[in-house]
């Protein structure tokens, strides 16, 4: 086990470094020159101005002499200064990046204690009405989009009841009424479009564990319904859902990006849109590298819990 | 030439199954589908519609049609057509959507949009399932330290967070059609190309991969007419199934404000001006929200059924 998660551990090492490379080399493809953009419209003439910001950006060496000496950088967390501020990036995001965090886990909570409880619901009243009901609800929450439920959700508030989410964003350390009150509804929109995927897992694995022996040889016993389903078959259906919670983290991160966006939080999602609407390269590459390294990482989490989960799976 | 023991079977009158003229099969597949998937059956007859509008659109027939009936009578306009007068209208036969904030109506600009979600659903998924096609096969098929090299790229590939990489790449090459397309297909390969390796690794030790080998054949030969033959069902289960999520892909970014530039419509962006009217005209985000919703549902449950249909493990399954 020590022996596969060093080994896992190096082969991130030449992933990230590709991303690294990818992030790095993009921004040199820019159909129109970065410092043209910067200058806008005012300095676009002003060949000596252009020439100096160059200069300052460090962009008239060569591209590995910048690859390098920024990859430099990101091995001791320094992302650069972005071009529009000024400001050093990794300061920047050290502010943002809990609010992320903590609607990332405040959604994928909700999903779990929403979705696999309904997933086991609708497995063990297979066929019925409800079944049918849960089961076109966890179809239609695959289906929508997750900035039209914000957006409905928004609207039906907005018409019906006068209602509008709070605005004004504390950390929870300021004031942890406040900051639950305005990360509340986008968590339980996130968690919500989430929770699809995990009903449908959950009922198709609890069906499939409902059918073995030993969940026969466990009602033979004259056990509770409550401890078969519960200590005998869902204990079993869960192993596969805890693969569904590591490859969901792209479309959390995603749903974070636009809920950020609605709701106005200022975390990572909303800085990045923010700075690629505006051109900010480094921003950009530094939010998209901080984001890979955290997608890599999950996945590892996740092989590691299932081989912690399932006594079978031994690495 | 001796009729086949099938067909000595079949009561007399009856015409053999293969000689039934084409349209009478192709109709008879359909209701056997209709009957067995009647959930994925709703999903293809959306999708028909979805590609009807997307036809209309690209034939610009809202446009012709609002010319032959002189304007401003019927239900279908150009989607750049304005009547400041009638902005923020409600449901009614003259606009069967009601307006925007501009005037222009609702329902035709969905059927102009649903060409861009058509178009972008479908050209990405080509692409995505075509570079999986190619990596996957080449790399389950060479094996060895090709493989090796080949997954170590793919897992950089992968590492590449969907949304936020779109929006890096879009903003640093454009938000034009071709880059959004190539971006959206392009991310969503490394994925599928994983499924096709696995495939690949277990259709290569097939005893007729090596009957093809003794008898000469080169690798070309074999990856072209014995591989892809047997993951070809993979791939068209991958692009149903991964349309829905392409087109889900191009309203995001569109919605958040990287998609194709105005007065085009796409839902996407139709959605994200409609925040602002919410308290004065909330179906004016409610319309467009409701098409990317219906069109993903279809695709995804059409896409269900084809690999339940597809899938030799699953059939007989329910």
């Amino acid at each position: 086990m020590q022996g596969y998660i060093v080994r896992r551990l190096l082969l991130m090492v030449p992933t990230l470094l590709g991303v690294t490379l990818f992030v790095f080399l993009l921004t040199r493809f820019t159909p129109a020159d970065v410092v043209d953009r910067l200058t806008g419209e005012v300095g676009y003439q002003d060949e000596a101005l252009k020439a100096q910001i160059r200069e300052e950006l460090g962009l008239n060496q060569g591209v590995l002499t910048q690859y390098f000496k920024w990859l430099g950088g990101v091995l001791h967390l320094d992302l650069g200064e972005s071009f529009i501020s000024g400001r050093d990036i990794w300061d920047e995001l050290k502010n943002r990046v809990p609010v992320s965090v903590e609607l990332g886990a405040l959604a994928m909570l909700f999903s779990i204690l929403f979705g696999i409880p309904i997933g086991v619901i609708s497995a063990i009243r297979q066929d019925t009405w409800l079944d049918y009901l849960l089961r076109g609800g966890s179809i239609l929450l695959l289906a929508v989009p997750v900035f039209f439920l914000a957006i409905s959700v928004l609207a039906v508030g907005a018409w019906w009841f006068d209602w509008a989410p709070p605005s004004r964003y504390t950390a929870p350390w300021e004031d942890l009424q406040n900051n639950l009150a305005i990360m509340a509804t986008p968590a339980i929109i996130l968690g919500l479009a989430l929770s699809g995927a995990k009903i449908r897992l959950t009922r198709t694995q609890m069906l499939e564990v409902l059918r073995q022996d030993y969940i026969r040889t466990a009602w033979a016993k004259g056990l509770s319904e409550r401890v078969v389903i519960l200590r005998h078959a869902l204990r079993n259906a869960l192993i596969p859902v805890v693969t569904v919670i590591g490859l969901q983290i792209p479309v959390l991160v995603a749903g974070a990006v636009i809920l950020e966006n609605i709701f106005l939080l200022p975390g990572v999602g909303r800085y990045l849109v923010q700075s690629a609407a505006s051109f900010d390269y480094p921003v950009v590459q530094g939010i998209t590298l901080l984001i890979a390294t955290v997608v890599v990482l999950s996945n590892l989490v996740v092989d590691l819990s299932y081989a912690a989960l399932d006594p079978r799976v031994r690495y | 030439m001796a009729t086949h023991v099938l067909e000595e079977a079949l009561p007399a009158g009856a015409l053999p199954f293969e000689t039934r003229p084409w349209p009478v099969r192709a109709a008879r597949g359909l209701l056997w589908f209709a009957r067995r998937k009647p959930l994925g059956f709703l999903g293809l007859l959306i999708i028909l519609t979805m590609l009807l509008f997307a036809a209309a659109a690209a034939l610009d027939v809202p446009a012709r049609y609002s010319q032959v009936r002189g304007g401003n009578i019927g239900f279908l306009y150009p989607y750049d057509h304005q009547v400041l007068r009638d902005r923020q209208q409600g449901v009614s036969l003259k606009h069967l959507m009601g307006t925007d904030n501009l005037g222009r109506d609702t329902f035709s600009r969905i059927v102009y949009g649903a060409k861009v979600s058509v178009f972008i659903g479908f050209s990405a998924v080509a692409i995505s399932q075509a570079l999986a096609a190619i990596v996957g096969t080449i790399s389950g098929y060479y094996g060895g330290r090709f493989d090796v090299l080949f997954q170590r790229v793919v897992d950089i590939w992968q590492a590449l967070p969907g949304l936020v990489a779109l929006i890096f790449i879009v903003s640093v090459l454009g938000n034009n059609l071709v880059v959004i397309t190539v971006a959206i297909g392009a991310l969503g390969a490394a994925g599928a190309s994983r499924i096709i390796r696995g495939a690949v690794i277990s259709i290569k030790q097939n005893a007729y991969v090596e009957a093809a080998r003794v008898v000469g054949a080169t690798d070309l030969r074999i990856l072209l007419f014995h591989i892809l033959p047997n993951v070809f069902h993979l791939v068209i289960i991958g692009a149903s199934i991964g349309i829905g999520g392409a087109i889900l892909a191009e309203s995001a970014l569109a919605f958040l404000g990287f998609g194709l530039p105005p007065p085009y419509p796409s839902w996407g962006r139709m959605l994200n001006v409609a925040r602002e009217f919410l308290t004065s005209n909330p179906m004016m985000a409610i319309w467009p929200g409701l098409a990317l919703t219906v069109t993903v549902f279809a695709f995804n449950v059409f896409g269900d059924a084809l690999r339940d249909v597809l899938d030799p493990r699953l059939r007989g399954s329910r």
